[in-house]
């Protein structure tokens, strides 16, 4: 029938238009729809009616893999930076963004695996993580803070060390997954370490009986 | 280019080529790696045997590589078969790097037109016999040819990447305060901007003038000759006829495009599409990266399907690396790029009925089904747009937890009912079947002469389809149609976006249905520097705007020695003056919005 498309194309806008008042309803009395709870469900396969987020009121969450401009990672258990310089970043950054200075030993003038400064030109940098992705000290990961809009543009916006560096509880708030992989490997890594030790310390047990009787195989540490 | 000079492994002539071999002799000798060199001289010849006798119908791809220790110019031919399907036949011609001229083929394959003059442009190699050998993506009057090796960029600091001065003392300083502003562009001797009057403006408009009336009236050519000839010239226009130009900063144009159109009344007479206003050198930005380094620039060529794009620059490096992802990685890759299809077509559909008039009503009502995509991604790659998430041998992360489900969730119990919706309340409007049935009909023929690609191909009737064609990872296991419609108009694009998106939710069930659980997602160890063998190659993917190549050429170091896109958004736009002849000029607009264009992509 002549007219039915445009009328098929009205009756879509005002089913949406009702739904925006409908979910507003239903929502009402479970605490209101516009909060951080049922912004999972506006926004998720369940979607009906206001689609739209009020910015800067209320905010999106972030997934655990965002990734925006990257800091340094401070490991508050042994006081120091988990940065050891060894410049994969810098060499894997696809807009050359990362400059660091290594520390040479004043005295040997043999390097030294701590950054002595370390700059990131967030105004170059493109947020792709390689760098983060490469780092085999998980000593620089991806912010989830991306709200960095500042009045001048040149300066503010090179973060030096000391404005890169966070301690690694944020970082372990921030990306729980990571983390947990993270402790499961050092813990592995220990382990291993342990075994290691004490596969040493049994071998020289035995090699001092040896004289008297041959033992056993001492057992080998899991490879 | 020392380990070419050392001795690159020549190709063996098989198959076609032993056939031209056969039929031109010395004129046809084995390239290295890959394909034949065709001696400049018989080069149309060989051409239109190909297309005429051999059935090589479709020239994809057209490029050069400048080997400067050799003091040579290469130009390197892509052509397809669309009827039998299968892989590239390559071609090149080589010829001195100082007086580099090879003949135009765009007497055999129109859709050369803007790719020669790409490789102009950029290489400055002369195509001899080509209507319009004018600059595209740099200005009239720019000196130089940008992607010659011997070129330097403004900000110039080393040929490849890492730089030096990055680290172990790397102290900050801005390349801006390295080349002040005024010193970081080179004008040609004589050359003052200020004064500068652009001839290249008043060559445009003055072309318009050269338009070949047909015997009754309609329109022969676009000026380039490739009508009969036997029409009539307009030698100047007359009173009602006029010059109008369209852009480049106009909200129908999707970015800063511009079209020049003479027009006689309201209908067109001829339309030239002016390009290159955010032009980046993309290219030799990837030739100074190194192999993984281009991977978050390619997410910036087409930024509506970054996904896509990752996984053609990853097949072409992985056919260099011999490597290949394994399974769940493949599946997971094909499941980004169908998404992709998908979220593409959305904002191609709802922009189209933006410039129809509709405003942002439709639109909205379409991209929040990309809105939940997009959300897939920034779940899994970290951004929405912006992905990096391929990989050379698999993706850069595995799946987040219950990434599946959602994902499930929204193909199975979402995403087919929103496009019924849509099909529901757009496929039937009056307002859209009289704006769209009839108008900017491209006829099989010309498409394929034009080279277009993807939906805009497919629409005029051609069945041809890269994951059908020479299927990619693992397009061979699913089941799915390619989506074709007969009558190549501006509807006829509309809904054969509407078929694909049906056919990509089939694709996607299946591959959600068959994903291993649980796997490997990458080949190998993960490399930060990648070592790629030396050789050439050619990936190429089906994205949502059509065949998305990447032409890589490997010297075995770790930047690639040259890397070229060959991107549909630029080379559809070939036909966009063709099929608006005749038209009016209120539907230039939807003409342009139905070949759905990304200007990231078209300027590189």
């Amino acid at each position: 029938m002549y007219g039915s498309g445009i009328v098929k194309g009205m009756i879509t806008t005002i089913k949406h238009f009702g739904q925006s008042y409908l979910e507003d309803l239903r929502y009402t009395f479970k605490g209101g729809r516009y909060n951080d709870q049922y912004i999972a469900v506006r926004q998720g396969p369940k979607a009906r009616g206001i689609f739209t987020v009020q910015y800067p009121e209320e905010k999106l969450p972030v997934p655990e893999n965002f990734r925006y401009i990257p800091f340094l990672v401070f490991d508050t258990q042994k006081n120091e930076d988990k940065c050891t310089s060894c410049g994969i970043c810098a060499k894997v950054c696809p807009p050359q963004c990362i400059w660091i200075v290594r520390t040479n030993d004043p005295k040997t003038g043999r390097p030294v695996p701590q950054p002595a400064e370390f700059y990131i030109d967030a105004t170059i940098c493109m947020s792709c993580s390689l760098c983060a992705e490469f780092c085999p000290f998980d000593a620089i990961k991806m912010d989830h803070d991306y709200e960095l809009s500042s009045y001048e543009r040149y300066n503010t916006l090179v973060f030096d060390k000391a404005h890169l560096t966070r301690p690694d509880t944020y970082h372990a708030a921030i990306h729980p997954t990571d983390w947990a992989r993270e402790l499961q490997e050092k813990e592995e890594a220990a382990k291993k370490e342990a075994e290691k030790a004490a596969a040493a310390a049994a071998k020289k047990a035995a090699a001092k009986p040896a004289e008297a009787a041959k033992p056993a195989e001492p057992a080998k540490p899991a490879a | 280019m020392a380990a070419k000079a050392a001795a690159a492994p020549v190709a063996e002539l098989a198959g076609p080529l032993a056939v031209l071999k056969e039929k031109f002799g010395d004129a046809v000798k084995p390239g290295d790696y890959e394909g034949a060199v065709i001696s400049t001289d018989r080069l149309v010849e060989v051409a239109t045997t190909l297309r005429d006798e051999m059935g090589y119908d479709y020239l994809s791809s057209v490029t050069g590589v400048d080997y400067i220790a050799q003091n040579e110019m290469e130009v390197v031919y892509h052509a397809y078969n669309t009827r039998a399907g299968g892989g590239p036949l390559v071609f090149k011609a080589r010829t001195p790097r100082d007086q580099a001229v090879v003949p135009s083929l765009t007497p055999v394959w129109p859709g050369a037109d803007f790719q020669e003059r790409e490789a102009w442009d950029l290489m400055g190699i002369k195509f001899d016999g080509h209507y319009n050998l004018k600059r595209i993506l740099m200005w009239e009057g720019f000196e130089g040819h940008p992607l010659r090796k011997d070129w330097k960029e403004a900000y110039y600091e080393q040929d490849a990447k890492p730089f030096d001065s990055r680290w172990p003392g790397g102290h900050h300083r801005r390349a801006e305060d390295r080349v002040p502003y005024a010193d970081n562009v080179n004008y040609p001797a004589n050359f003052d901007p200020a004064i500068y009057t652009a001839q290249a403006d008043a060559a445009v408009y003055e072309q318009m003038k050269t338009v070949e009336i047909g015997e009754h009236g309609e329109l022969a050519s676009r000026g380039n000759g490739d009508g009969d000839g036997n029409g009539q010239y307009h030698e100047h226009l007359e009173t009602g006829e006029l010059v109008v130009n369209l852009g480049p900063q106009h909200p129908s144009t999707h970015g800063v495009f511009r079209m020049v159109v003479a027009l006689d009344g309201e209908k067109i007479l001829h339309l030239e599409p002016v390009v290159g206003y955010l032009h980046r050198n993309h290219e030799k930005i990837g030739e100074r990266n190194t192999y993984i380094q281009n991977m978050p620039f390619t997410d910036r060529l087409d930024y509506l399907s970054s996904m896509s794009n990752n996984l053609g620059y990853a097949l072409a490096v992985e056919k260099l690396m011999k490597v290949t992802p394994p399974e769940r990685a493949e599946y997971i890759r094909v499941i980004m790029a169908e998404l992709t299809r998908i979220c593409n077509h959305m904002w191609a559909i709802g922009f189209l009925l933006n410039d129809l008039g509709a405003f942002f009503t439709p639109a909205l009502y379409a991209i929040e089904e990309r809105e939940l995509i997009l959300d897939l991604f920034e779940a899994a790659a970290g951004s929405r747009m912006m992905c990096n998430y391929m990989r050379f041998g698999g993706v850069a992360r595995d799946l987040p937890d219950g990434w599946l489900e959602k994902c499930r969730d929204l193909v199975f119990n979402r995403l087919s009912k929103k496009i019924d919706e849509l099909d529901w309340f757009l496929t039937e409007n009056e307002i859209i079947r009289a704006r769209c049935e009839g108008a900017g009909i491209l006829t099989a023929e010309d498409a394929i002469k034009y080279s277009i690609a993807g939906p805009v191909l497919r629409a005029s009737g051609v069945a041809y389809d890269v994951r059908r064609a020479e299927p990619y990872s693992i397009y061979d296991r699913f089941d799915f149609d390619v989506a074709v419609r007969n009558h190549g108009d501006v509807y006829d694009r509309y809904l054969i976006r509407l078929d694909e998106m049906r056919q990509a939710v089939r694709i996607l069930q299946q591959a959600l249905q068959q994903i291993p659980e649980k796997g490997e997602i990458q080949a190998g160890k993960k490399q930060y520097q990648a070592r790629v063998p030396a050789g050439q190659s050619y990936g190429r993917v089906e994205g949502p705007k059509g065949e998305l190549g990447f032409y890589v050429v490997s010297d075995g170091s770790p930047n690639p020695y040259r890397y070229h896109i060959r991107a549909p958004s630029f080379i559809n736009l070939t036909a966009l003056g063709p099929m608006c002849v005749g038209n009016k000029i209120a539907d230039v607009v939807i003409i342009l919005g139905s070949i759905d264009i990304v200007l990231g992509e078209t300027d590189r």
